[in-house]
């Protein structure tokens, strides 16, 4: 299946020399919910910004759903919803009236009964003729999503759509992308939440510096660079790690009563059986022992840090 | 063409203007009603007729004019300004839209609000004085071009501002001078030679002297001439127009 968004040496200089983008090459399959990652200022936002059509690529090219966002920009556009970082309305346009806007700047016939069914989807339907001023941030946030929603999107663009936003919010949100992933909706979204990327995420992208530093389907990231943790709990404190078992990289906590062990679940052997064995040739009881492995957000601070370095 | 677009565009204007419809209205309206007070009454019983026609008449097409004028260019200069202001230009860029479809809307929408002021100043004074108009047809063809030609003067203002102070800028220190200094208010040839001269370096005479002489058949300057100041202005506002479209010149990075 040909990607629905494709950049082929996609970059961005701004007029003062900074690299926003390097040349990027990118592949998001239709239907896959893709997040990138990154701190502020890696890019993000300039990538979405170029394949949506406010800001101008400085080179390369980027074809959505086969139409190049340059050339065939109205076909290209016609699949695109895009919700903004930054709240931007107009503070005395209805809620009605301004989602309505949004779905004739797309060229599209008025249709009341979509608009209410995306208002209803949303929870916005009571508000729908309050002004725009009279609701509350999250409110805001949802008339975005909304007028993003008004055109049905082939792709949705969701740049930090849970920056300060609560928890309802961010449920509901969730929702929705699953609602809208059932329906066959692209889904990219650029966030600072880790949780997030591992909650609704099939692929993970993590950019810094305007690089694209790694892309892989969340679980086998998840694997790949995940490491494990395994702490053994004794039934009787020690002093220290018994000399038999100095051949392993060994942890011992303050109070002597645990041991943590540091694998790699990728390496040719775990050396688990071996230590497990060696443990008990040492004369130690063991009271429990359990697994943890480092989240998503542990790779990423890993990787960043890295490329900073 | 993605009419859908520029209906969108021209509905959300127009009813921006519908909102505010006291302000709109009304303070055209009672500007216009003060300048016939001051000017046709007070003023106008102590000023003979001016070519034939009561001085309380002959102001009525530069009053007009001064109106649709400042209100075509603050209009589409506070309708484009207004979105990059709020942020909400986002969905205009990432819209199906290009930018002919942007300034049609605007710019239509601001040249409507004018003329329907211009139309209710016509209408406001006639309660006043006796009006009769020569050339109907050359009268609303002027008013017309004006309200355009002037929407889109707007619409380069309000791309090229940055700030509340430079939106108002030019409609303040620009085009009410021009259209006071113009000839709305008296003939030109009231004026001693030499400023004459200097007058005929003002461009909205020739708008002003065409548009009153399609109510009186009496004008400063040759009506040929009124029409080819006012298509001059027409197509150097679209020229500029094309530029920024070409290249996107504040709106986009």
């Amino acid at each position: 299946m040909p990607a629905i968004v494709e950049t082929r040496g996609l970059t961005k200089v701004y007029g003062d020399g900074t690299e926003a983008l390097k040349p990027l090459d990118l592949d998001i399959e239709e239907g896959e919910i893709l997040a990138l990652l990154g701190p502020n200022g890696a890019g993000k936002t300039t990538l979405i910004s170029m394949l949506c059509g406010l800001v101008s690529p400085s080179g390369g090219h980027a074809r959505v759903g086969g139409h190049d966002i340059i050339t065939r920009y109205r076909e290209a556009r016609a699949l695109i919803g895009l919700v903004p970082q930054e709240i931007a309305l107009e503070p005395f346009q209805k809620v009605w009236d301004a989602v309505r806007f949004t779905r004739g700047l797309f060229g599209l016939r008025r249709d009341d009964a979509h608009i209410e069914e995306v208002l209803r989807t949303l929870s916005l339907w009571d508000k729908r003729r309050a002004k725009i001023n009279e609701l509350s941030g999250g409110m805001k946030r949802r008339v975005l999503i909304a007028k993003a929603l008004s055109h049905n999107p082939r792709v949705l663009f969701l740049d930090e759509p849970t920056a300060g936003v609560d928890v309802d919010l961010r449920r509901d949100m969730w929702d929705m992308v699953a609602d809208l992933r059932r329906d066959g909706v692209t889904i990219i979204l650029t966030t600072h939440y880790i949780e997030e990327a591992e909650a609704i995420a099939d692929r993970v992208g993590v950019i810094n510096h305007g690089e694209l530093l790694l892309l892989e389907q969340k679980q086998a990231l998840m694997t790949r660079l995940g490491r494990k943790t395994l702490r053994i709990e004794l039934r009787k404190p020690v002093e220290a790690v018994p000399g038999g078992l100095s051949g392993y990289d060994l942890e011992l906590a303050e109070d002597g009563r645990s041991l943590s062990y540091h694998y790699d679940t990728q390496g040719e052997g775990t050396g688990i059986t071996a230590l497990l064995q060696d443990l008990s040739r040492e004369g130690l009881a063991l009271r429990d022992i359990h697994t943890r492995q480092s989240s998503l957000e542990e790779i990423f601070v890993d990787l960043v840090k890295g490329d900073d370095a | 063409m993605n009419w859908q677009a520029v209906g969108a565009i021209y509905r959300y204007e127009m009813a921006r203007f519908f909102r505010t419809i006291a302000q709109s209205f009304l303070s055209p309206v009672l500007s216009t009603s003060l300048y016939f007070v001051v000017f046709g009454t007070a003023i106008g019983s102590r000023i003979n007729e001016v070519e034939g026609v009561s001085y309380g008449a002959f102001i009525v097409p530069g009053l007009i004019m001064l109106s649709v004028m400042t209100q075509a260019t603050t209009n589409a200069s506070f309708g484009i300004y207004f979105p990059k202001f709020i942020g909400t230009v986002y969905e205009l860029l990432s819209a199906p839209v290009n930018f002919f479809e942007i300034v049609l809307g605007y710019v239509g929408a601001a040249a409507t609000k004018a003329l329907l002021i211009g139309l209710v100043i016509l209408a406001t004074a006639t309660l006043f004085v006796d009006l009769t108009v020569l050339h109907p047809g050359a009268m609303v063809a002027f008013l017309l071009l004006t309200c355009l030609s002037f929407a889109l003067f707007g619409f380069i203002i309000g791309i090229w501002a940055r700030n509340f102070e430079q939106l108002q800028l030019i409609p303040l220190l620009v085009v009410t001078p021009l259209v006071f200094l113009g000839g709305a208010f008296y003939s030109i040839s009231m004026l001693p030679p030499g400023w004459q001269t200097v007058t005929y370096f003002n461009p909205v005479v020739y708008l002003i002297s065409g548009f009153r002489w399609a109510f009186f058949g009496t004008s400063d300057v040759p009506v040929a001439l009124s029409l080819l100041a006012i298509a001059g202005f027409l197509l150097m506002c679209l020229a500029v127009v094309w530029a920024i479209f070409r290249t996107g010149y504040r709106i986009k990075s």
